[in-house]
């Protein structure tokens, strides 16, 4: 069987949507942005697969852009987290709802 | 062998992502999501982009997860995750569900649009290629990510200061 551009975009679908699970179904907020890397992550490997199979390059550039913007989010994200434990004591997402009504 | 690879690192990065999002301790989810990055690091070389799968172990397995494992040390996270009500959960579960069935419905229906395997030329994906498109035609946008990297470690840092004693941020 040969390995199609259906199968990457499918993989890559099955990674998104259980990086969704995770966003909406877990408390703990470091878990959470590991369900959101994990998004990313899924993005990144349809752009190397769309790359592959139309030969152009472009798409892995984009990729690598994308890594440094994840990079980025990960560094102020888990700050933001340290703030908000200092501040409240835990790590759910409890911690932050005062603009929820 | 191209298709015993796919399907086995398929089915490792599936069953190390759902691990992620389903396993109690933080420690472990970080720890199978290294799994899932170097399968999909796997995945990268299978596709033609050895530079990319080198930079994804780097930053990622290297560094954001060593970041995230950090940071729960760090914090010492000893209380149990109290769980979502089971309405929310149930809720989270379907919608997710619906991401994925849409997803698959527009893949399903555009497979044919799809382009098929095509040979490619020796160079492609090498860092050279690659590095010289970075310096020609996005040197704008690498210039601008840099810039970004800068403010997002001085954000970080900014961010994380304690407090003074009279609870103002130290000026100085």
């Amino acid at each position: 069987m040969q390995i199609e551009l259906a199968h990457y975009l499918l993989l890559s679908a099955v990674l998104f949507g259980i990086g969704v699970m995770g966003v909406l179904t877990r408390k703990n907020l470091i878990v959470i942005m590991m369900s959101i890397e994990l998004m990313l992550n899924a993005v990144n490997l349809t752009f190397i697969a769309l790359a592959r199979y139309s030969a152009n390059i472009e798409g892995q550039v984009i990729v690598f852009f994308v890594l440094c913007i994840a990079a980025a989010e990960i560094a102020v994200g888990l700050a933001i987290l340290i703030a908000i434990w200092r501040h409240r004591g835990m790590m759910s997402i409890d911690s932050l709802k005062q603009l929820k009504w | 062998m191209e298709t015993i690879l796919f399907t086995v690192l398929a089915i490792v990065s599936i069953l190390a992502a759902l691990l992620v999002v389903t396993s109690p301790s933080p420690v472990s989810s970080a720890l199978y999501l290294v799994v899932t990055l170097f399968c999909l690091a796997g995945f990268y070389v299978l596709l033609a982009a050895p530079f990319v799968a080198a930079i994804q172990i780097m930053v990622y397995a290297g560094a954001v997860v060593v970041l995230i494992l950090f940071v729960i040390m760090l914090l010492n996270l000893q209380q149990i995750e109290e769980k979502l009500p089971v309405g929310w959960r149930i809720a989270g579960l379907t919608i997710a569900g619906l991401t994925l069935l849409i997803f698959f419905m527009m893949i399903m229906k555009g497979t044919s649009l799809l382009p098929p395997l095509v040979d490619l030329p020796e160079s492609f994906g090498t860092t050279k290629q690659i590095g010289t498109l970075l310096f020609s035609k996005y040197l704008y946008a690498f210039e601008v990510i840099s810039i970004l990297l800068l403010l997002a470690m001085i954000g970080a840092v900014a961010i994380i200061r304690k407090p003074t004693s009279e609870g103002e941020i130290d000026a100085d």
